[in-house]
C-alpha cells in the first residue's frame, strides 16, 4: 500500500478531512524549503505536494509564477527538488509528499531514471500539470513500476467520459480542479464543486482533493465538508513572497497559516 | 528516431498526424484537463469544416476579395542575376492585406470561431503581426479581441501596438518570464483556461496542441497550392528547391506542403542563427535544440540540462521563439526538409540586397529565408530554380535596421 492510501485510510478511519500544503520548491531560496516542509507537517499538513519550479508554468496565476521565477534564480531543478525530498524524509518517514509541475523537466531526465530516483529520494506521488492520461502511457507505467502513484486533475469541463478514463490511469487520489481558470484566481463556488464531485464519485473509488481558489480558514472549511482533501497554494505561496527579505520567518508564518485551516476543517468535521 | 526515406517521409505526410495530433514522437496534446473538452470541441469543429463546401468556398472568397490572393510568384531576375546562379522566384506573401502571411490563417481561424458561435477571440503575438493579423479579422466580423504581447516587445513594436489598438483589440502586456513571445503565448493560454466557454484562442503558427498544428497547416498551405500551380504555369516544370524561414514555421510550413510529395524539390527551413550558433544567443530549435514538450506539443526546444526553456535571441521578433511546429521536427527527423541558420548579419545583408535590386523591402524574417537562398543559388547553375517564401513586407522593420545602423528616423 502507498503511503498515499495509507493516509487517506487513516484519515476515513478517524473521520477527518485531509489538508495539502502546496509549496514552491526553492522558493525564496533552496535552504528554506525543507524547514517549512517540516513546520506545514507540524501545523498539521496529511501530505505535501512540492511545486516543481518551471521556466514557463502555463496552467498558474502570477503568485505561483513568480514563485518559479525565485526559485529558478537559484537554479532549483528537479534534481535538486529530490535532494530536498531526501533531507525531509531523515526525519519524516511517514507525511506523503507529491511532486507538482509540469512535463518537460521528467521529459528531459527521462521517465525511468526519473522515477527510479524519484522513489528512491522517498517521493510518493507525481502531478504532471500539462499531460493528460492521452499522453501518459509511459510515464504512468514508470511511476507505477516504482510503487509511484499517479495523480491526474478533473475540471469543470471534464465529461464522464473522462472521469472514467482518467480513474483507469489515476491512483493515490484525484485532483479537482474547482473552476476553470489559474491557480490563486478567486472565482471558488463550493455548491458548483459539489456538485460535481457527486458525479465523479460515480466513477471512482479513489479519495477526492480539491484545489484552486482555496484562500483561508472558511473557504478551506467549505471545501472540506464536500472533499476528502483540501488543497491550499497561492495562499501561502503569497505569504512567502511577502517574505523574501526575512526568510527565516517562513517557516512559522506558514505553520500559522495551515494550523488556522486545519482548525477550521477539523472545527466543521465535529459539527 | 531511425531515419526514413524521402519517399517513406512523402507517403507519411499525407497520413500525418494521427487522430490525435501526433508526427511520428512530435506534437500532441500536453495540455491541463481543463482545455482538453474546448480542444476537442476545436477539432470536431474543424474536421467538420474543413471539408464543408461551404465553408471551403467562404474560405476561398475572403482570400481572393479581403486578403487580395492569389498572391504573385515573381521572379526576382536582378537579384538572380547579382547573385549569379538559380533563377529566384519570390512568392509575394508580404503583398497580402496586413502585410504578411498571418492573415491567411487568421481569416480560416476567425471563420470557424464564427461557426462554432464564440464571439470573443485572443492572441498571441511577437512582433505584431499575428496580432494584428488577429484583430484585423476580430474587427471584420464584429468580435471581441485581446492580443497577449510580451512587455519587451511592446517596447521594441509601438506601431504595431498602435495599429491593433486602432482595429480595436485590447492589447495586454505580458510582464512574466522572458517578456516576450513565449510569455505571451503562456498568458493566451491562462485566459482560454479561464474563459473557455466564449473564447476563441487564434494561434498563429504551426505548434500548440492538436489540432492546431494541422489546422494552420490547412490555412496556410494555400501559399504552396498557389506557387506551385504558379511555377508550373510561368517554368512549365516543378522548382528545384523551396526555401523558407522557421520560427514557429507557419509560412514555411504553407509553402511546404503541397510540395512533399514531389521528390524532386529538394526543402530548406531556416531558423534564426543570431549572433552564431556557437554564441549561443540564437532561437534555433531544430538545429541546435533537443527534444521535449511546451506550450501543448512534444517538439524540439531551446532548453537548458534541467529542462528549464532558455532564453532566444534574434534580430526579427517573428523568429524569437524557442520552440517550433511538430511537424518540421518530424521532417527534420526524417530527412524529407533540410533545416539551417542564418545569422542577424547575413540577414540584414539580404534585406539590403533584395531593397536594392528589386525595391521589395522584406521582412527581418523572411530576409533569413533570402539570405540562405543568395547562399543555395550561388552554387546552382542558372537553369535551376528556387522558389523562396517572401513572408513578410520590411515595413515594421525599417526602425530596427536604422537603429543598427545608428540612423534616427
Amino acid at each position: 500500500m502507498s503511503r498515499i492510501q495509507a493516509r487517506f485510510g487513516e484519515l476515513a478511519e478517524q473521520q477527518r478531512k485531509a489538508l495539502i500544503p502546496y509549496v514552491t520548491a526553492g522558493d525564496p531560496q533552496p535552504d528554506v524549503t525543507v524547514p517549512v516542509l517540516h513546520a506545514l507537517v507540524a501545523a498539521g499538513a496529511d501530505l505535501i505536494e512540492i511545486g516543481v519550479p518551471f521556466s514557463d508554468p502555463m496552467a498558474d496565476g502570477p503568485v505561483i509564477q513568480a514563485a518559479c521565477e525565485r526559485a529558478l534564480v537559484h537554479h532549483v531543478s528537479l534534481h535538486d527538488v529530490l535532494d530536498m525530498v531526501r533531507e525531509f524524509r531523515r526525519t519524516d518517514a511517514h507525511t506523503p509528499v507529491i511532486l507538482m509541475g509540469y512535463l518537460n523537466p521528467i521529459e528531459v531526465w527521462g521517465y525511468q531514471g526519473f522515477a527510479e530516483a524519484a522513489a528512491a529520494a522517498g517521493v510518493d506521488g507525481v502531478l504532471t500539470v500539462d499531460m493528460p492520461p492521452e499522453e501518459a502511457d509511459d510515464l504512468v507505467s514508470a511511476l507505477h513500476e516504482r510503487s509511484l502513484d499517479a495523480i491526474f486533475l478533473l475540471s469543470p469541463t471534464s465529461s464522464e467520459e473522462r472521469m472514467r478514463k482518467i480513474s483507469q490511469s489515476a491512483s493515490g487520489f484525484i485532483y479537482y480542479v474547482s473552476f476553470t481558470g489559474v491557480t490563486g484566481a478567486n472565482r471558488l463556488d463550493v455548491d458548483a464543486v459539489a456538485k460535481k464531485l457527486d458525479v465523479i464519485r460515480c466513477h471512482t473509488e479513489l479519495p477526492l482533493g480539491v484545489g484552486f481558489g482555496i484562500r483561508d480558514p472558511e473557504s478551506a472549511a467549505r471545501v472540506a465538508q464536500v472533499a476528502d482533501a483540501v488543497v491550499v497554494g497561492s495562499a501561502l505561496v503569497g505569504k512567502v513572497a511577502g517574505l523574501v527579505d526575512r526568510p527565516g520567518s517562513i517557516p512559522a508564518e506558514l505553520a500559522a497559516t495551515v494550523s488556522a485551516m486545519r482548525a477550521a476543517i477539523d472545527a466543521q468535521a465535529v459539527t | 528516431m531511425e531515419q526514413t526515406t524521402a519517399a517513406e517521409a512523402a507517403r507519411l505526410s499525407d497520413t500525418l498526424p494521427d487522430e490525435r495530433g501526433h508526427f511520428g514522437p512530435y506534437g500532441g496534446q500536453f495540455v491541463a484537463e481543463t482545455l482538453m473538452r474546448p480542444l476537442d470541441e476545436l477539432n470536431s469543429a474543424y474536421r467538420r469544416y474543413i471539408k464543408d463546401p461551404e465553408f471551403l468556398a467562404e474560405f476561398d472568397s475572403d482570400l481572393r476579395h479581403y486578403v487580395g490572393r492569389p498572391s504573385p510568384l515573381y521572379l526576382a531576375e536582378r537579384l538572380s542575376d547579382e547573385i549569379g546562379g538559380a533563377r529566384i522566384y519570390l512568392k509575394r506573401e508580404d503583398l497580402n492585406h496586413t502585410g504578411a502571411h498571418k492573415i491567411n490563417n487568421t481569416v480560416g481561424q476567425a471563420l470557424l470561431a464564427r461557426r462554432m458561435g464564440k464571439r470573443r477571440v485572443i492572441a498571441e503575438t511577437g512582433a505584431g503581426q499575428h496580432g494584428v493579423a488577429s484583430a484585423t479579422v476580430a474587427a471584420r466580423f464584429g468580435m471581441e479581441c485581446v492580443v497577449y504581447m510580451g512587455a519587451e516587445d511592446i517596447r521594441r513594436q509601438a506601431i504595431n501596438v498602435y495599429r491593433m489598438r486602432l482595429l480595436g483589440a485590447e492589447v495586454v502586456p505580458v510582464e512574466s518570464g522572458s517578456r516576450t513571445l513565449k510569455d505571451a503565448l503562456n498568458e493566451a493560454l491562462r485566459d482560454w483556461v479561464t474563459n473557455v466557454e466564449n473564447t476563441f484562442y487564434i494561434i498563429g503558427t504551426v505548434a500548440g496542441p492538436h489540432p492546431y498544428p494541422v489546422m494552420v497547416r490547412d490555412f496556410q498551405a494555400v501559399i504552396g497550392r498557389e506557387a506551385r500551380a504558379q511555377v508550373l504555369e510561368q517554368t512549365g516544370r516543378l522548382p528545384d528547391a523551396l526555401v523558407a524561414c522557421v520560427g514557429g514555421g507557419s509560412n514555411a510550413i504553407g509553402l511546404f506542403y503541397p510540395f512533399l510529395g514531389d521528390r524532386e524539390v529538394a526543402i530548406y527551413g531556416i531558423e534564426a542563427g543570431g549572433d552564431g550558433l556557437e554564441t549561443g544567443r540564437h532561437a534555433a530549435p531544430l538545429c541546435a535544440g533537443k527534444s521535449g514538450v511546451l506550450h501543448g506539443n512534444r517538439t524540439y526546444l531551446m532548453e537548458d540540462v534541467d529542462g528549464q526553456i532558455t532564453e532566444t535571441h534574434s534580430i526579427s521578433a517573428g523568429l524569437d521563439y524557442p520552440g517550433v511546429g511538430p511537424e518540421h521536427a518530424w521532417l527534420k527527423d526524417s530527412g524529407r526538409a533540410r533545416y539551417d541558420v542564418v545569422t542577424d548579419s547575413e540577414a540584414l545583408e539580404a534585406f539590403h540586397q533584395l531593397t536594392r535590386t528589386e525595391g521589395i523591402i522584406p521582412a527581418l524574417e523572411s530576409s533569413h529565408a533570402l539570405a540562405y537562398t543568395a547562399r543555395l543559388a550561388a552554387g546552382m547553375d542558372r537553369d535551376k530554380i528556387i522558389v523562396v517564401n517572401l513572408s513578410g513586407r520590411g515595413d515594421k522593420d525599417i526602425h530596427t535596421v536604422a537603429d543598427l545602423e545608428g540612423i534616427r528616423v
